[in-house]
């Protein structure tokens, strides 16, 4: 941030008299702004694009009333959501019930800080990157706990309980799908991730095509972060049919907006860390972005980026409306006796692929033969 | 600028953990307690030790306090049947005990001068993974004993049929 400042310091004459704490805070500012603005701008969008692959999944059409193809009603969501009265249960504890909302918005928000959305694009390239986001992600579990407590009402209760047990279950099988890539980049930073998976030979740079424990590695955390993310079919903390909607039943208004935020918010970062642990991340297969003059080669990798995680984001919805709900003892079963014990077995393969062959892939070992 | 953080985030933590011995109910004591965890781990990242930062977050605000608070909920003491604490004469002796540390702290921080602001790098997964087998190999191998040991222990004491 303080380079950034410095830069558009010199860049900008009027600038010079400014103190550099200043401009740095102002930096920070319009970063932050910048983010949150791309936040809520995905949660609407991301909302209308759910309802759309709903109703096309189940054959109907969806939101089709406000603007054309429907496509302004998340706006019109927004101000019911804005408008509506704001409700506190009497029996709640006040304080909790108002803060826990937004500890879940600032846990997957926080997330947003070190996603490498391009070259030189990203707030924070933190040496820690990965486990800077799964450290954020425990504020988010802290405030659905909160919310559910905090609501004094039983469906509340149980949904904040199996949520919690459900993140902190399946945050164990996401952090070590998420490690094959970080072997392999020899770094925790997002951006040092995905500079790993550069050069020429194209998508077969990326570390899905790495060795076959992370092509399988994918598949894992795709599985195991779709759970962490309380989506169907692991939608069991708001299993509307059991739990009427779970940890944020009594809540309305501004602040149901907040979890809803928080929620696609947690699917974007989700998508994002599979796109650029896995997917090449900023990337374009065959060619060089950061190569190109000025702002192109930012722009065209924003753009790579982009159209991997919402691909991803993609899936995420097509899974969520296809395969049914599973039972609560399913789910552990499956995070405790199948997803942990093959994240670790493939951690170890790949350990050792990387070993054996000196750190190179299927593609650079046939790519070194010619 | 860190000196004004450091005063912040070590108040921050100081008052949490105040919080957490004054406070009636439980499930406020243990709240009080992730501030607490939170600001420590600011704290760390103050002295460049990032990783140590995340680590702190994610095992003891993200599973140990997780862990805590879910059997709260799940015991869900309604507010007037919370056991009361009366002030004995060991609670007063603790007050003592605990100004007489923070004075012999005092003194000592006084006496043995912090090592200079550590570099960018000490804190950094390489240097913490090399110190972590190299000088502190042994007390990691035990500690992982030790852990391993629980896990088998609590899977022994839980599970009725082995």
């Amino acid at each position: 941030m303080e380079a950034l400042a410095l830069k558009l310091m010199s860049a900008v004459p009027a600038l010079a008299g400014v103190p550099l704490w200043a401009m740095t805070l102002l930096v920070m500012v319009v970063v932050a702004v910048i983010l949150l603005v791309f936040a809520l701008t995905f949660g609407g969008l991301g909302s209308y694009v759910l309802r759309k692959v709903a109703g096309d999944i189940q054959v109907r059409i969806g939101p089709n009333r406000v603007g054309p193809y429907g496509l302004l009603q998340f706006l019109a969501d927004g101000v019911k959501l804005i408008m509506k009265e704001d409700i506190i249960p009497a029996k709640a504890d006040r304080f909790l019930f108002a803060l826990a909302p937004y500890l879940v918005f600032v846990g997957s928000f926080a997330a947003f800080v070190v996603v490498p959305f391009g070259v030189g694009l990203i707030a924070s390239d933190l040496n820690i990157g990965v486990y800077y986001v799964m450290a954020v992600t425990s504020l988010v579990v802290i405030g659905v706990l909160m919310a559910g407590w905090a609501s004094n009402n039983k469906w509340a209760l149980l949904g904040g309980m199996r949520a919690v047990a459900q993140i902190v279950s399946y945050e164990i099988p996401v952090g070590m799908a998420l490690l094959p890539a970080v072997l392999i980049a020899g770094s925790l930073s997002l951006q040092d991730i995905v500079r790993s998976q550069g050069g020429l030979l194209g998508i077969f740079g990326w570390n899905l095509f790495h060795n076959p424990f992370t092509f399988f590695s994918f598949f894992l955390y795709f599985t195991a972060a779709q759970a962490e993310t309380n989506q169907t079919p692991f939608d069991l903390p708001e299993a509307e049919s059991e739990l009427v909607s779970g940890y944020n039943v009594e809540y309305s208004g501004i602040r149901y907006a907040f979890f809803f935020l928080a929620e696609f918010g947690d699917m974007f970062v989700v998508a994002a860390l599979a796109s650029a642990c896995f997917l090449g991340g900023w990337h374009v297969p065959f060619f060089r972005a950061e190569t190109l003059p000025g702002a192109w080669g930012n722009l065209l990798s924003l753009g790579a980026f982009l159209v991997k995680a919402f691909g991803i984001v993609l899936v995420m919805m097509w899974v969520r409306w296809t395969l049914p709900r599973l039972r609560v003892d399913q789910l552990m079963r499956m995070s405790w006796k199948y997803l942990v014990p093959l994240t670790f077995v493939n951690l170890l393969g790949v350990s050792l692929w990387l070993l054996v062959f000196r750190g190179k892939g299927i593609p650079q070992l046939i790519a070194s033969i010619f | 600028m860190e000196p004004i953080l450091f005063i912040i985030f070590g108040a921050i933590a100081v008052g949490g953990a105040i919080m957490v011995v004054t406070r009636k109910h439980p499930m406020s004591s243990a709240l009080y307690l992730i501030l607490t965890l939170f600001a420590v781990a600011a704290l760390f990242v103050l002295r460049q030790a990032h990783f140590l930062a995340a680590i702190q977050v994610i095992v003891y605000a993200g599973a140990v306090m997780v862990l805590f608070i879910f059997v709260i909920m799940l015991i869900n003491v309604p507010e007037n049947k919370l056991p009361m604490e009366r002030l004995t004469g060991l609670r007063l002796l603790g007050v003592v005990a605990a100004g007489f540390l923070i004075l012999e702290s005092a003194i000592l921080a006084r006496r043995f001068a912090m090592p200079a602001g550590s570099t960018a790098d000490a804190g950094s997964v390489q240097a913490v993974g090399r110190a972590l087998f190299t000088d502190y190999l042994l007390a990691f191998e035990i500690t992982s004993v030790l852990l391993l040991a629980a896990v088998i222990g609590a899977i022994a004491l839980a599970k009725r049929k082995i």
